[in-house]
């Protein structure tokens, strides 16, 4: 008897009850269940939801293991113990005390979200009596990557629960939510612990700790600085390979890439939210390029900081480019019509620089506008759809004249 | 005889869950978000709502006989903008603090819906006793569940109850502050009480199946 068929066996005697879905959750992980369906006529197609979920997941490993290394190296660099990395490959950048310094930090933000977010779907699914379903899998990748690494964990925690429950069991659960709940958790992290989530003390570990004692370190993020008009101390090519403090897994923008890449390459993200999003952002940003070169304001302003950085720098600081490939495009929260797309991502990416640039009390706009988007989702669609049958019954019309 | 019959009783305790304007009829939500920060100011806007409302029912359930129909909602806008007024005064006689973290939301009385609505559905087809514990009770049952949602709003969002520290103090980090605990900023925002009263809904809702809708 083999370990497939002994769980089937098991499966077949707890069937119906109370904790069959938690089985059957576990079950499914490991191995496809020996069950046909019955009826109907059916598609085969290897990606289901399970294998959908897995192929975001593995393309946000390297950011996950980046944000490991670069957690150990922001550290480390900050207590002025090691060099300035070089360059991606930089010698003292992928060292195993960076790593382990940075695996000691993210790896229980990892534990925490899963543990956390999972038991709150196996409750619901025990109490509900359904399967529990594969949503969380990449959320509880998600929000690891997007929290700055000295976050404590029972805030993590409570918010983890906040996000499940409220941002998708309450709507019926996976793929009946309309917020993307990794954003939702986010937005509940920085409105309910807002000294935690931003300012430049918590992207470097170890820096609370020490803030008001003579080791005190400091570790702005490069929005932090522009927004208080001050200089940069990283080159373009830092930002791009990552080698920078930010939140744990959004730093590197050429592994996002890499993975945008896999994501389009399996069809899983849509290429013309990807798009469209970096097309809003340089918009606005050529906009805010347009009102500095005009002399509209001048360095007094205080917006000024912002407005006057490049429009391409924009998607190299920040998370823009992390939300516009793992956020944006989830596909529950997205519009669905390729019209929709369209609109959808530019405006994410518009209104993601606009609120960068303009509100001082939200360092990054990115999540907030992601948030409000998948809002306004439904109601794209709703218009693109309508705008297709009105067009379609002038045809029938003029044909059938 | 008792003081109230059975089916009087009625209207009392049935605002107060089963009825509630507020989970159950969904009025009067504005003001529930906006001043339950604080469990004071909740407790506060409960009893002026509690005050307006029954004596607003019963002067207008005397004059239900002769207030022309066209013109009845002028009449009701009247009865209560006369009595929020005298509310008003009396807070900034006596609680002035207190009525300016209220501030214009006891003005705002007039337009909470639960208030006309209990003058349209209730006080103009029925005698003054009855309308008066119509009042009483669905006034109470507004201020219930703005006690419930302000308690923990000011619970977990300032660490006090009725500006008492009970948990502790944040700046000494004493209480469960020296364990790391922090206030949640969220729940003094508005969005987060109209959670909280979402959760409740939520909870009476699976507690009593009858009340789901459709």
């Amino acid at each position: 008897m083999s370990l497939k068929s002994n769980l089937h066996n098991l499966k077949e005697k707890y069937k119906g009850t109370k904790m069959a879905p938690a089985f059957n959750a576990l079950h499914t992980f490991l191995y496809l269940p020996n069950e046909t369906t019955h009826n109907g006529t059916h598609i085969k197609a290897a990606d289901d939801l399970k294998r959908t979920m897995n192929i975001v997941i593995l393309a946000l490993v390297p950011c996950l293991i980046f944000g490991m290394f670069n957690a150990g190296y922001q550290h480390y660099y900050a207590l002025g113990e090691i060099e300035t990395a070089k360059g991606f490959l930089g010698a003292s950048f992928w060292t195993l005390d960076n790593l382990i310094i940075g695996a000691w930090t993210v790896l229980p933000l990892v534990a925490v979200s899963y543990g956390v977010g999972l038991g709150v779907e196996f409750l619901f699914a025990v109490i509900k009596g359904h399967e529990v379903e594969e949503g969380y899998l990449v959320t509880g990748m998600l929000v690891p990557l997007i929290v700055p690494v000295d976050i404590p964990l029972w805030m993590l925690a409570t918010a983890v629960i906040f996000g499940v429950v409220i941002g998708k069991e309450v709507f019926g659960g996976t793929g009946m939510n309309i917020l993307n709940p990794a954003l939702t958790i986010r937005a509940f992290l920085f409105f309910a612990y807002p000294t935690w989530m931003s300012g430049d003390k918590v992207w470097v570990h170890g820096a609370v700790e020490r803030a008001g004692t003579p080791d005190a370190i400091s570790g702005e993020t490069i929005l932090g600085s522009y927004a208080q008009n001050s200089s940069i101390a990283y080159d373009y090519w830092d930002m791009f390979w990552g080698i920078i403090p930010g939140s744990v897994g959004e730093t590197s923008k050429f592994l996002i890439i890499i993975g945008a890449l896999i994501l389009i390459f399996t069809k899983i993200g849509s290429w013309r939210i990807i798009v469209s999003t970096l097309v809003g952002a340089l918009v606005m940003g050529l906009i805010f390029n347009g009102v500095v070169d005009a002399g509209w304001i001048t360095n007094t302003s205080k917006f000024y900081g912002l407005m006057s950085v490049p429009f391409w720098q924009h998607l190299i600081i920040g998370s823009i480019l992390f939300g516009a490939v793992y956020m944006a495009t989830d596909p529950v929260t997205a519009s669905q019509t390729n019209k929709g797309k369209w609109i959808y991502g530019f405006l994410i990416g518009f209104l993601s620089i606009m609120i960068r640039v303009f509100n001082p009390a939200y360092p990054e706009g990115v999540f907030l506008a992601i948030l409000l988007m998948n809002v306004f989702a439904p109601t794209i669609d709703h218009y693109v759809i309508q705008g297709n049958v009105k067009r379609r019954m002038k045809r029938l019309k003029v044909k059938t004249a | 005889m008792a003081l109230i019959s059975k089916k009087d009783a009625k209207l009392i305790t049935d605002p107060l869950a089963d009825n509630n304007p507020i989970t159950i009829q969904v009025l009067g939500i504005c003001s529930a978000l906006a001043i339950t920060a604080e469990l004071k100011a909740s407790i506060v806007m409960g009893i002026a709502v509690i005050f307006v409302l029954a004596i607003g029912n019963v002067v207008i359930s005397l004059m239900r006989n002769i207030i022309p129909s066209k013109i009845r909602i002028i009449v009701q806008l009247i009865v209560v903008a006369s009595l929020v007024i005298v509310v008003d005064q009396v807070l900034k006689a006596f609680a002035f603090e207190l009525s300016k973290t209220l501030s214009v939301f006891i003005g705002l009385i007039i337009t909470n819906c639960i208030i006309m609505g209990r003058f349209e559905a209730f006080a103009l087809g029925n005698g003054p006793w009855r309308s008066f514990l119509d009042g009483i009770g669905n006034a109470l049952g507004y201020t219930v569940i703005l006690i419930i949602v302000g308690f923990f709003r000011e619970l977990l969002g300032s660490g006090t109850l009725f500006g008492f520290p009970v948990l502790g103090d944040p700046i000494e980090k004493t209480g469960v502050y020296a364990f790391g605990y922090e206030n949640n900023g969220f729940m003094l925002m508005p969005p987060m009480a109209l959670i909280i009263v979402g959760l409740i809904i939520w909870v009476q809702r699976s507690r009593n199946k009858a009340l789901i809708e459709d």
